[in-house]
């Protein structure tokens, strides 16, 4: 239970970054902390008390196996997080290319 | 059986476009446009004949087993009424947006780099539309959002960067929300397959979690959608795009990212309860409120667009969240018409950017003696989004107005017309500036826009004019199927499973 409560914990952090620091590569790093979370989560919830890998054998009965589909689903999880985390980077190089500055108070030429 | 292969290639054809294109397009000239052409094409002939095919049958439901694994195992392709009516929604519109965008596009560099990333976002909302399985929902919902990241982006001037970082971020929270809910959900049904969970939900007693699960989908599909709470996004990302991108932004991304996904896991995995109704119908009238009050006191044309979208998008969530037959025929009526003439008033600002170079309603006027031909679709538009009467946009307001009636809330129906009222204040506003008054010298020498780009504005303006036909019975199939869907609730699982078994 303990793991689920930090699960979450780790994931208000993530949340924190994003929405209370004022530089763009901190909010990254939140994006990326909520997405460590949530994945940790995930595989958290395929677990089982004591289970083994998830590999069939013959003389092996289909008792304490973990879930196998979690990690699958996490694994492409981790790739649109990457696929998200380059776009986002590149996008803050070229906003330090425009603005000279990482700030977001300085980041303010959409208005209304 | 050959007729339920059609379905997979809603995905396969602009996947395949977006592999080929940077492939080849800065070897072979004209590649790019080319392909784009072809898909776009292909994928709104098949759209149509899925609608027919569809109508051909009894049970109206056809399922496509990946790989041949039956559904609680493998994933299922679902193509219901639902799911036709939006493929043939976005594939409509976006063969219009992609004969504009051939000509448009010269606007800025690397065409080829474009015509992939939109690829790429066709082909995640026809993934999201039509497949059976939760997960696989979230990754098409993925591909989308990051080819509409990078789209946004596309100019690489200051504004559109913070635009689209902005967008992403909150685009990527609210990606995580809707992750963590189909963790919770596969936790607790283990199962991701959409009618085997809405089966297996059926059967538990005392689902709190469900409840909290459907607070996280309202937030993250709520974003995507642009609902009020949540809509500090949509005024920045949209404008900040290339014009052909906004129409797809505003026309077609937020409706099925959003007001889809909404509803099918709504309606037809976890259930509708009364209280899930309340809340979307408070949303959607206070989305209609706030949106148009917005846009009242903007003079960019696209951002003032932007503020309406937001304003229409309630529209379709009150009506589907009235919960009634007629509700939700008028929501979703609306949610095609506001797809058509968003677009179409998009692409008119496109085309009015092309040639002036500026969008400022302060700088323009007189332009009908310059461009008669946007002149005319625009003011097409502008009365059907404000609802006058012998175009479509009159229809659905009138069903969604009805429908507030019939069920006793004379609040929201108020809200509808007060709302509608300050939108015709608002695009006279924009027909004035823009269309009627002295012509300036400096604009004395501008051209209508080129034909294709004429051709697909008019080509939408026709949809506006003719869209209040859909009512009639003969067609009435088309959305009467869709909204048949959304009202049978968690019925759809044992539909999904006969189909898939035969």
């Amino acid at each position: 239970m303990i793991l689920y409560l930090l699960c979450i914990v780790l994931f208000s952090i993530g949340l924190y970054g994003v929405l209370r620091k004022r530089n763009l590569v901190k909010i990254i790093i939140g994006l990326g902390i909520i997405e460590y979370s949530m994945n940790l989560f995930f595989v958290l919830l395929g677990y089982r008390f004591q289970g083994r890998a998830p590999i069939d054998a013959q003389d092996q009965a289909i008792l304490t196996m973990v879930d196998p589909l979690p990690q699958a689903l996490v694994l492409t999880s981790i790739v649109i997080g990457l696929g998200v985390m380059a776009l986002v980077i590149s996008i803050a190089i070229r906003i330090y290319e425009k603005y000279g500055t990482f700030d977001i108070t300085k980041i303010k030429k959409l208005k209304g | 059986m050959k007729t339920v292969n059609i379905i997979p290639l809603f995905v396969i054809i602009p996947l395949t476009a977006a592999f080929l294109i940077p492939l080849l397009g800065r070897l072979v000239k004209r590649f790019s446009e080319f392909a784009v052409f072809l898909s776009c094409a292909m994928l709104l002939y098949l759209s149509l004949h899925a609608r027919i095919l569809l109508n051909s049958l009894t049970d109206k439901i056809l399922v496509y087993k990946v790989g041949g694994w039956v559904p609680p195992f493998g994933i299922a392709m679902v193509l219901d009424g639902l799911s036709s009516f939006m493929l043939v929604t976005v594939n409509l519109v976006t063969f219009c947006v992609a004969v504009y965008s051939l000509k448009y596009m010269n606007k800025y560099t690397d065409k080829p780099k474009f015509f992939t990333l939109f690829s790429l976002m066709l082909c995640g909302m026809n993934g999201v539309i039509i497949t059976g399985d939760l997960f696989n929902l979230f990754v098409f919902l993925e591909i989308a959002s990051i080819a509409s990241y990078a789209l946004v982006a596309f100019g690489t001037e200051a504004e559109e960067l913070e635009a689209s970082f902005k967008y992403a971020i909150m685009g990527s929270v609210a990606s995580s929300f809707i992750f963590i809910g189909i963790a919770f959900l596969y936790g607790f049904t283990s199962t991701l397959n959409m009618a085997d969970m809405a089966r297996v939900l059926s059967f538990k007693q005392n689902a709190y979690l469900v409840h909290f699960v459907g607070v996280l989908f309202l937030m993250g599909f709520g974003l995507k959608a642009a609902l009020v709470p949540f809509h500090a996004w949509l005024p920045d990302a949209h404008p900040s795009a290339p014009a052909s991108i906004s129409a797809m932004l505003s026309g077609i991304l937020i409706k099925t990212l959003g007001i889809y996904a909404l509803a099918r896991v709504f309606f037809n995995i976890i259930g509708s309860t009364q209280n899930y109704l309340s809340v979307l119908m408070f949303l959607g009238a206070l989305s209609m409120l706030v949106g148009v009050i917005l846009a009242l006191s903007q003079w960019d044309l696209k951002r003032l667009l932007a503020y309406h979208s937001i304003s229409q998008i309630g529209y379709v969530v009150l009506g589907i969240g009235l919960g009634t037959p007629l509700g939700i025929l008028g929501g979703l009526f609306h949610l095609f018409n506001h797809s058509v003439f968003k677009s179409l008033l998009f692409l008119n600002s496109g085309s009015i950017d092309y040639a002036l170079d500026t969008r400022d309603l302060r700088e323009t006027g007189g332009l009908a003696k310059v461009m008669p031909i946007t002149a005319k679709t625009n003011l097409i538009a502008s009365m059907s989004i404000a609802g006058i009467p012998p175009f479509n946009g009159f229809f659905s307001k009138l069903l969604i107005i009805f429908a507030c009636v019939q069920k006793g809330y004379f609040g929201y129906a108020s809200c509808a017309i007060i709302a509608s009222i300050l939108t015709l204040a608002s695009f006279t506003k924009v027909q004035k500036f823009l269309f009627s008054g002295e012509l300036k010298d400096k604009f004395k020498e501008v051209k209508e826009a080129p034909w294709s780009m004429v051709i697909s504005t008019v080509c939408l303006a026709i949809v506006c004019l003719l869209g209040g036909l859909l009512l009639l019975t003969s067609l009435q199939s088309f959305m009467g199927d869709a909204a048949d869907v959304l009202l049978k609730g968690t019925a759809y699982a044992k539909d999904v499973i006969e189909a898939a078994l035969r």
